[in-house]
């Protein structure tokens, strides 16, 4: 075997030096190969500069442009609109509220899922279902719940033929602002699944061994290991479903049809009507607005995340 | 042992696990089984039957259903061309940044996961103006729209494509076959696309089901795509939007759920594939 390894190696040390180089072979090979090399970055680096960089750029700079295309800041100064401070305080507030409601629920289940074969089928099946309603759902959701909770829908019928209960006594507000929490819950808490499981998976057995063999209780082990390893994880976790509600657009505009309770909806009218509050371009300054949200947002997540590495090498 | 072992395991007991999941699980399916019991209704008259069904599958679809059709068709379109352009663009950077710049790995992973930070509905404002200049370079076809989606399928797409490369060794592979006597070219094709074929198929798998569950970009660019028309129609036939939110609900399970299978890396076979 080993003598079959060495002929073959041999005359190609002769042939090619470039073979034999092969393990600490920077300096030499960047020289022979920097300029076409270089140029192979050339699509990526000019496709996301073009279909990245540039739209962003121009939704952030379009706010600083007033109707004649002069520089002004009198779209920004209207953010601090009543209007536009509220339609942010409900976008916050939505995503808060179903982001701390998902990511509990979702530990949850990440809890009871430890120990399952990562590639059995209760994983497979609830990978999938998680994937497909915390990504692709959007618009299709908006359908789940309106077949469900809507007006004719199958809950809302059937609570109130069997119990008399009318969930919309005091009005409908499945297509306004209180309409979107069960949505938001639907898609919040795979997402929580799908982002929070691998932190749960990365608990060492080794570490409910030390606590076993120190004598400590699954109470023990819980309180003073498996909660301070996981809160970092956690917290990046539910900040990742806050932006991930933030920045959502589909299920709230295929549900309501008209009003801009939340800032997805004021870009869209802003966009389609161009009337907000009088002012063109007033896209651009909510986009802003929306990106120093987000910004602060990923910010946090990734520093969060950082913390939560240093227990998973 | 393997007993004993298993008692230091902060696993939950199976009435534990089983009452969580149980019931999550019966919750979350309320609203699919609503879907399923709203498309079944009989209208006025009450009572259940598979007639609507059967209208959408009974050549409905050439009638006045044809918007979806089209629509669908539109989706489909858009999503081969994403796979394409994530594909021609993507997985050759990722390559080569892998083999030649990996100081620059780190960079790449910002910008690809960057759109995760850019809502769709931010990036929107500013594809207006650059679609219009888009249009006048390839004309108005809807498949022009894959170069937004591209956009948006790249933390997917990167995601599954790094963690094919992380589980084989490129600089050896490429290196092997270089010092016997293969091309660059050959080395691409013949060595390492074949031991990337997962990550390429989960990414591709992936960018089509966000590609067909894309809403914001079209709506708001005014093309027609599945869910734009589902939204239209569901104004006036519910029922037969809900029929194929169903059904692409389904569809992009079943995707979900083959990457799941091909995707996973199978680290123990890839290894012993390197070495032999």
């Amino acid at each position: 075997m080993a003598d079959a390894l060495v002929s073959v190696v041999a005359p190609l040390e002769g042939v090619e030096p470039a073979a034999v180089q092969a393990r600490r072979p920077e300096s030499s090979r960047r020289a022979a190969f920097t300029v076409p090399s270089f140029l192979g970055l050339v699509p990526f680096a000019a496709y996301i500069l073009l279909f990245l960089g540039l739209p962003t750029a121009i939704a952030l700079f379009t706010g600083f442009l007033d109707g004649t295309g002069s520089f002004s800041l009198t779209n920004i100064e209207a953010l601090a609109d009543p209007l536009i401070l509220t339609t942010f305080g409900n976008s916050i507030g939505l995503s808060a509220l179903t982001a701390v409601i998902g990511s509990v629920v979702g530990a949850a289940c990440c809890y009871a899922l430890i120990g399952t074969n990562p590639t059995g089928l209760l994983r497979s099946v609830v990978d999938s279902a998680s994937g497909v309603l915390a990504q692709f759902g959007g618009v299709m959701l908006a359908f789940a719940f309106v077949a469900t909770i809507g007006i004719q829908g199958m809950v809302t019928v059937y609570l109130k033929d069997s119990f008399g209960i009318d969930i919309f006594a005091d009005g409908v507000w499945l297509y306004e602002l209180p309409g979107l929490i069960l949505p938001y819950i639907y898609f919040q808490v795979p997402l929580m699944i799908i982002t929070f499981l691998p932190a749960l998976e990365g608990l060492k057995p080794q570490w409910a061994e030390a606590n076993a063999s120190l004598g400590g209780s699954r109470a023990t082990y819980w309180w003073r290991i498996g909660i301070p390893v996981l809160t970092p994880s956690f917290l990046g976790c539910l900040l990742l479903l806050f932006a991930n509600a933030f920045s959502s657009f589909a299920t709230a505009a295929a549900l309501t049809s008209q009003g801009s309770q939340i800032v997805p909806l004021q870009i869209r009218s802003a966009l389609t009507s161009e009337t907000v509050l009088g002012r063109e371009n007033l896209a651009g300054a909510l986009a802003l607005g929306m990106i120093v949200v987000m910004v602060i947002v990923m910010t946090l997540y990734s520093l969060l995340m950082k913390r939560s590495a240093k227990w998973q090498r | 042992m393997s007993g004993q072992a298993k008692a230091f395991r902060p696993e939950p007991s199976a009435l534990t696990r089983w009452l969580i999941l149980g019931i999550v699980g019966l919750v979350f399916l309320v609203p699919i089984i609503a879907m399923v019991e709203f498309t079944l209704r009989r209208g006025l008259e009450g009572g259940y039957d598979f007639s609507r069904w059967i209208a959408v599958f009974s050549g409905g679809l050439t009638g006045e259903y044809k918007g979806i059709l089209t629509a669908l068709g539109n989706s489909v379109v858009l999503a081969i061309v994403t796979v394409i352009v994530m594909l021609v663009i993507l997985v050759p950077t990722m390559i080569l940044v892998q083999l030649r710049f990996p100081y620059l790995r780190r960079a790449i992973e910002f910008l690809c996961l960057l759109p995760i930070t850019i809502p769709a509905i931010v990036l929107v404002v500013g594809l207006a103006p650059v679609y219009s200049v888009v249009a006048k370079m390839f004309g108005s076809g809807v498949w022009t729209l894959s170069f937004a989606y591209g956009i948006i399928v790249l933390p997917f797409a990167y995601r599954a494509i790094q963690a094919n490369l992380q589980a084989i060794d490129v600089i050896t592979l490429s290196e092997a076959a270089r010092s016997l006597g293969a091309g660059w070219l050959t080395v691409l094709l013949r060595v390492l696309l074949p031991n990337l074929r997962r990550g390429i198929l989960s990414a591709s798998f992936i960018s089509v089901a966000v590609v067909l569950g894309e809403y914001t970009i079209a709506a708001l660019l005014n093309r027609v795509n599945l869910q734009t028309a589902l939204v239209i129609v569901s104004k006036s036939d519910p029922f037969v939007a809900v029929i194929f939110a169903l059904l692409a609900l389904v569809f992009a399970f079943l995707l979900l759920l083959a990457i799941g299978r091909v995707g996973a890396p199978r680290r123990k076979r890839s290894s012993t594939g390197a070495s032999s």
